[in-house]
This record gives structure tokens, sequence and C-alpha cells, in this order.
């Protein structure tokens, strides 16, 4: 049944960073960039801000524990509602569905949602560890995981119970970077062919080097507001969230009941059935894309696709602008953009494509567009589907 | 890295034996070890030995890794192994022909040192009984 929420709140303001390397620039400075850039967008200024979502506790993020206040005061944000669900990558989509709720509550009008890294760049030390080698990490940690390891692990389970190819992964890759191609921000542009993912060097089997995310330093935002004041905005384009969930699996790979199956299947079932509309009533999707078996793995557990289908349906052509489900229009996290949690920036490329100013592949009349966000060692899920 | 509660798992593995838990009120086996049963929450669940038979869940054949405590190792293979008990462990699948390895395939739990202490590992080569 429709959520008595969706469609109540909007996105009315949406800027992603043009950088890709940024040396020398402190994560935050990232922040109030795309911050300014997002505001422009929605023809809002600052004080009109009164609800605030970011993380930053990861070490090319800048901050710790306090990461929120610590940003809120750097920007200059004094929000009376705010969120700082850290969840990885998927944490901004879900602060999208939280802000949603707080509007339709009236706990807050205008709220912002920032994220920025300076993955490539900002010199921090950053161990790439599933958690601490005290408590539950000490039965993992001693045996050198890290994430591509984590998620070459799974996809290769996948490879041995459903026949899934590494020429059904790189088609992934290929796709995105062919939408990368008329992206001017795009980090890589330049077309590759299946042979050429599986000949570049392999990280951990079966994961090549470009079945993994580029690493930059950049960042984006977006804004959002209730219906009637998105209504009202001069400028306003909105987007409407018309759905929202989100799910939590596990951090430990020791601990994931299934490596084929993640908890898109909870997230992804919430979001389109609190939006009241059927997965057939999607026309396109953002998908987390970290590595090529992240979508793969995503598609089927969102249910675009049976289990173990997932590879005959990446590599038929299905998530092409002219297939049944376009996928990562701007060029993802595997050819565009991904300085470490991609999530804010699958939801901006969601709000362009409605929008009609998608910096990659424009389509034709899409309507609806799921966005999707994968957090951690496949570790949590967070769907949000956007409407105009 | 042993803590009070997890010394007696890895003062084992140092003996050569595996020790998982089972749960003294809903009788399931889990790891890793905990205070609690993940099933019930029931307190205390009980150390049981694992007899060290199982089967390779899922594996990967590390080639490249950021991290300088493994950059020595490459390439490993990081695995998934469910034991005969139930559970299912994490680990390094030790002297293993890389290019010959299968989900489902038997392994045998061996214990590696690592700087004085034992890790429990598992190896594809049968060990006479």
């Amino acid at each position: 049944m429709t959520s008595p929420w969706s469609g109540e709140a909007a996105i009315v303001g949406a800027y992603e960073s043009p950088r890709r390397k940024a040396p020398g620039m402190h994560p935050y400075a990232l922040h109030a960039e795309v911050i300014r850039g997002a505001l422009a967008d929605a023809g809002l200024e600052l004080g009109d801000v009164d609800g605030f979502c970011t993380v930053a506790s990861m070490p090319p993020e800048g901050g710790r524990d306090m990461d929120l206040i610590e940003i809120a005061e750097y920007v200059g944000i004094r929000p009376r509602w705010f969120d700082s669900t850290d969840i990885g990558g998927a944490a901004f989509v879900s602060h999208a569905g939280h802000a949603a709720l707080a509007i339709h509550a009236g706990l807050c009008e205008v709220v912002v949602v920032s994220y920025a890294a300076a993955g490539r760049s900002w010199p921090l030390p950053y161990e790439d560890l599933p958690s601490s080698p005290y408590g539950p990490g000490q039965w993992e940690v001693p045996y050198g995981p890290w994430t591509v390891a984590s998620y070459a692990l799974a996809a290769r389970r996948h490879m041995d119970v459903y026949g899934t190819t590494a020429e059904h992964l790189a088609a992934v890759a290929v796709q995105c970077r062919a939408n990368a191609a008329g992206n001017e921000h795009a980090m890589y542009r330049d077309p590759i062919a299946v042979d050429d993912v599986l000949a570049s060097p392999c990280i951990a089997e079966p994961l090549h080097k470009l079945d993994c995310c580029v690493v930059s330093d950049s960042g984006g935002a977006f804004v959002m507001t209730s219906r009637r004041r998105a209504e009202r905005l001069s400028g306003g384009r909105p987007v409407y969230v018309l759905g929202a969930g989100e799910a939590l699996g596990q951090v430990h790979m020791n601990q994931m009941p299934d490596l084929t199956r993640t908890v898109a299947a909870q997230s992804g079932r919430d979001a389109l059935e609190r939006a009241g509309l059927g997965i057939d009533e999607i026309d396109c999707a953002q998908i987390y894309d970290s590595f090529t078996y992240t979508v793969l793995v995503t598609l089927e557990s969102l249910g675009f696709c049976a289990a173990g289908e997932g590879g005959p349906f990446v590599a038929s052509g299905a998530i092409a602008p002219d297939g049944r489900l376009p996928i990562n229009t701007d060029g993802g996290g595997l050819s565009s953009n991904h300085p470490g949690r991609r999530g804010a920036l699958a939801v901006i490329e969601g709000v362009r494509q409605l929008r009609g100013d998608s910096p990659g592949v424009q389509l034709d009349g899409a309507r609806t567009c799921l966005v999707h966000g994968t957090g951690g060692f496949l570790s949590a899920t967070a769907t949000v589907v956007l409407g105009v | 890295m042993p803590d009070d509660f997890s010394q007696r798992y890895w003062d084992a593995a140092r003996e050569g034996r595996l020790l998982i838990q089972r749960c003294t009120a809903c009788g399931r086996p889990q790891f890793y070890p905990r205070r609690h049963c993940r099933h019930c929450l029931a307190a205390d669940p009980e150390w049981v030995e694992a007899a060290g038979g199982g089967e390779l869940h899922a594996f990967t054949v590390v080639r490249w890794t950021p991290d300088a405590a493994f950059a020595g190792e490459v390439p490993y293979v990081f695995a998934l192994v469910d034991l005969d008990e139930g559970v299912r462990i994490t680990c390094n699948v030790l002297d293993a022909d890389v290019d010959t390895l299968s989900c489902g395939q038997r392994v045998t739990v061996v214990m590696r040192d690592v700087d004085g202490w034992a890790l429990p590992c598992v190896t594809t080569t049968e060990r006479s009984p």
C-alpha cells in the first residue's frame, strides 16, 4: 500500500562536483562547494536550511565520531533536524528516505544531504578493513580481507552456483563506460570492450581492475523540501521521493547467509511498496556500482531479473539506454565518479535524469527512477524511488 | 587479537584444536564465538571442538592488496569454509594449487604459525587419520 508520505517531499536542487582530483583540498571544503551548488540549483539560501544529513567517518572524508557536528560547524548550518546514519556507500540514499519522512512530519522544511571525500589525494592513513582486529573482527581480519577481496569472494560463489562468467561481469563495466562517453566530467570516457576488462590486471579473482570503481576526489549534495514549498520555488523542477526502504546485512563475510543475494531484496521491496509501484513501472535505475558484481547481484536481489539470471540479463543489453532497464546513465562509479561512498552521486544522477539534464545519456521520457545504494562489504542497502 | 573472552579459542588453536560454540538452550551451533547465542540470545554457549572437516564455500585468489601486512603474501586465498558441524568460518586455503580450487571441495583444518600464534586455516590436501 502506498505510504501516506509518498510524494510529499521533493528534491529541488542537486549538484555534483565536476572535480575528480582535488589535491590539497580538505574534504570539508568540497562539502561547502557542493552545498553552494545544490542550493543555487534549488534557488534557496543557506539561511533556508533547517535540516542536514551527512557522514564523514572514513579517513578520506576528513571526519571522525563527531563528523556531522563538525561539518555543520564548518559550513555554517544550524539544523533543527539531522541524520548521520553511517551504512557505507548506501548512507546518503538512506538519508534521502529519512529526510522525506522528517519533512512530511513537519520536523524541518529544507534539508541538505551532502557528501565529499578525497579518495585519491587527501593524505590521511586509511586501512581498508571490515572491522577492528579486536572483537568480532579477530575471526576475519587476520585472513587478509579488503574491499575487493570480499566482493570477489561473493562473485566467485555466484559463478560457481549459477555459471555466471567473467564476461557477464565485464558487460556492466563496458556499459557504464559507454554511458560516460558523453559526460565531460567523467573520470574515464574512452570506450572499452569486454576483452579490455578481462585483460586488465586481476586484483582478486574474478575481479579485474576494470571491474572496480574509479577512485576520485569529489562530492555532491542535494536539497529536499516539502511538496508545497517545492511547487512555489521559481526555478523548481521538483523530483518527488515516492518511496524508500533500507536494510542491514552484515559486516563480516562469514556472517552472510547467501553470498549471491543482498538485503536489497528487502529495501527494494519496501521502497516499491511504499511508492505504490510495481517493478515493471520503473523506467531506469542508478545502481551502486562499486564493482561489476555489485550491480549484477543487486539487479537480481531487487527483482529486475531472477536469481542467477543477472549475467545473461546484463550481457543481453537490458541495461543499455535502449534496454529494459537503463542504468548508471552518467557512467556510474565504474567510469565517472567514486570518491569512496557514491550513494549521494547516484541520487543526483537520478534527479538529473528525471529533470532531463543527465550529463551522460539522457533518456526519452523517463518518469520513474530507482536509486539503490550498497554499503560496506555487501553490508547494507538503501533504495529510493524517484518520480516526476 | 585475543581478549579475555577469546583467549580460550586462541589457546586451543595453538594446541591444534578449532573451537566453535553450541547453545545449551536451543542447541544450535554458531561461529564466530560470542558470550551469547545469536539465534536465541541465551547466555554462555558451550565450546565444542570441531572435527576439522568441511567444504570450501567460496574463495578468491587475491593478487594485489593495499594492506602492507599482506602485500608480501600475494597471491593468497581468502575463503569461507562450511565446517561439517554447520558453521561458516573465514580462513585462508594453504598449499593449494589455486587453479584447481572449486566451491564445494572438501578441505581440512590446519593451523598456520603466524608470529608465534596459531591461525586456523584449511588445506585441500588429504590428512592421514
